[in-house]
């Protein structure tokens, strides 16, 4: 067990130590490295973003339901009771007569006209109102059909009838559809560059033996066993994840910071810069972590690879 | 302790066997000089016995591991039991004689205690005390070689084995190095020895294997070496 403990202990610093002096042949891989991790964590905090955007739009989608002025309490009640029993609706809200138009007054209170016009009428113009919030708004035409039903209709106003929010709603299928493309290139762009840091650091390693090849038989001639060997490769090529880790988030970091303090309109056509840099800072140790896992994951997995493959370990026939 | 049974290696059809049914037999604590021609094919029984190379056919045993039953992934267990003295020597010219000899005893595990414990007392053993910080390269020939040795003996393997080492040092120093085998031979290791120098052979009154042409011709115990 101490032997094991000693061996453990001498393949991470032998690790280190070969890290340190190839430091120059490792530049490119850790470049590589780093332009992958970059994209990966933008990825993540692109898609995050966005489904923030989407669900702050969608929250917003509502069904309003504009009251003919002849409807008693009761009906109103009955309406109600029966929208809330429909499997899509989230949220059903009664406003007023006098509700509406001290909404409609707060809405307006810049334009005067507007404000004067509407105390000339002395009346109240506006109809009392349902709003309905559902809980998913793909699925919206099935409050619409209830609402459409005959017996619902003559409890409408006949000019004001239903809204529906269509605008909102083409709003949200792009932003998914925005984010559907984003998703799917982030994917391929950290598959291909994933490729290439893999093969980068296969080559480095390839290098590294042969540079190494010497000591490298010396130590299988007097016996040291296949990991004591490809051990110190899979630390060093798990380091150039952990740097390149730090490098991207460092990235990430200067140029959110400089981004969201740039453009002061935290708005950059879809992608909410302000709330980005906002995900990334709360999130930060979260994503340094994973941005380790998946660095040395590469790494790690690279130089097993390229160690099974260059190493000649195996006696010839 | 070594066991051949009708070893044959064969590298090349074209021009024939290396080892052609080479049938050996060695007890422990026996000390064997295996003489012969350059190409005889000395260096390629070394090899065998490390496990450098396959045998084409016949059967082998070191310190009781069967060839036959031994995996790839065990050949260090065997390496670890036996010392080789290389005839290039095969030191890092990068560390000093103290790093070079405590390579073989990092490799297995051996604590930083263990290590500064045991380095100094091989190295008093093939004489080189005080020459620890030296680099290789600033060692004569005959140092050099008792180097490779204190090397290969700090493990204390059962079997120790030194192809040719005596080859490029003068008279004085390759009887430094003979030496320095016959001490560790009477600490019980075994010792398989190849050379091709007459003056050590028959100074040595050993047990001699006489390899010629990848068969054995003669194999005679406090012999004299005849050509």
């Amino acid at each position: 067990m101490h032997r094991k403990l000693t061996t453990f202990i001498r393949i991470i610093r032998n690790g280190t130590i070969n890290f340190v002096r190839n430091l120059s042949l490792a530049a490119a891989a850790i470049a590589v490295m780093t332009v992958t991790l970059t994209i990966i964590l933008f990825s993540l905090i692109v898609n995050a973003t966005f489904s923030n955007t989407i669900n702050q739009i969608t929250s917003k989608i509502d069904i309003s339901v504009y009251l003919n002025s002849s409807i008693t309490t009761q009906q109103v009640n009955n309406l109600m009771s029966e929208l809330k029993n429909l499997p899509n609706v989230r949220k059903v809200d009664y406003i007023s007569q006098n509700q509406a138009l001290a909404d409609y007054k707060t809405e307006n209170s810049s334009n005067k006209s507007l404000l004067q016009a509407l105390s000339v009428i002395g009346t109240n113009p506006l109809p009392a109102s349902i709003e309905i919030s559902p809980v998913n708004p793909d699925k919206i035409q099935t409050i619409k059909n209830f609402l459409d039903e005959p017996q619902n209709i003559t409890l409408q106003d006949p000019q004001a009838g239903t809204s529906y929010s269509g605008d909102e709603k083409a709003a949200i299928d792009k932003i998914a559809h925005a984010t559907d493309i984003i998703r799917e290139a982030g994917v391929v762009a950290v598959i291909v560059f994933a490729c290439i840091s893999a093969l980068i650091i296969f080559n480095t390693i390839r290098m590294t033996i042969f540079n190494r090849r010497e000591e490298i038989n010396i130590m299988r001639l007097l016996g040291a066993n296949s990991w004591y060997i490809k051990g110190p490769f899979i630390v060093e090529s798990a380091f150039y994840g952990v740097i390149s880790a730090f490098i991207s988030i460092f990235i990430i970091d200067v140029l959110f910071a400089g981004s969201a303090s740039a453009l002061q309109a935290s708005s950059l056509g879809l992608l909410d810069i302000g709330y980005a840099n906002h995900d990334f800072r709360t999130h930060f140790w979260i994503l340094l972590t994973i941005q380790l896992a998946i660095g040395i994951l590469i790494g790690a997995a690279s130089a097993v690879i390229a160690t099974r493959r260059y190493l000649k370990l195996k006696t010839s026939r | 302790m070594i066991v051949l049974d009708r070893v044959t290696k064969i590298y090349n059809h074209k021009t024939g066997p290396v080892l052609s049914r080479v049938t050996l037999h060695i007890k422990p604590k026996e000390f064997v000089i295996v003489v012969g021609q350059s190409g005889a094919g000395k260096t390629t029984l070394l090899r065998l016995l490390t496990r450098e190379e396959k045998p084409s056919s016949g059967k082998i045993i070191v310190g009781g591991i069967d060839f036959d039953k031994l995996n790839d992934k065990d050949i260090p267990i065997l390496r670890r039991k036996i010392g080789v003295v290389f005839q290039d020597f095969k030191l890092l010219n990068n560390r000093t004689v103290f790093e070079n000899i405590a390579f073989a005893l990092e490799i297995v595990g051996a604590s930083k205690k263990e290590i500064q414990k045991t380095v100094p007392k091989v190295l008093e053993i093939v004489n080189l005390k005080g020459k620890e910080k030296r680099m290789p390269l600033e060692l004569s020939g005959g140092e050099t070689q008792r180097v490779a040795i204190a090397r290969a003996i700090v493990r204390q393997p059962k079997i120790l084995v030194a192809d040719e080492p005596t080859g490029n040092l003068d008279p004085k120093h390759a009887w430094d190095v003979i030496k320095v085998l016959e001490k560790i031979n009477r600490f019980g290791t075994t010792v398989l020895l190849t050379t091709h120098n007459v003056t050590i052979v028959n100074k040595l009154k050993r047990r001699v294997v006489t390899l010629e042409h990848g068969k054995i011709i003669s194999d005679r115990a406090n012999a004299e070496y005849k050509i």
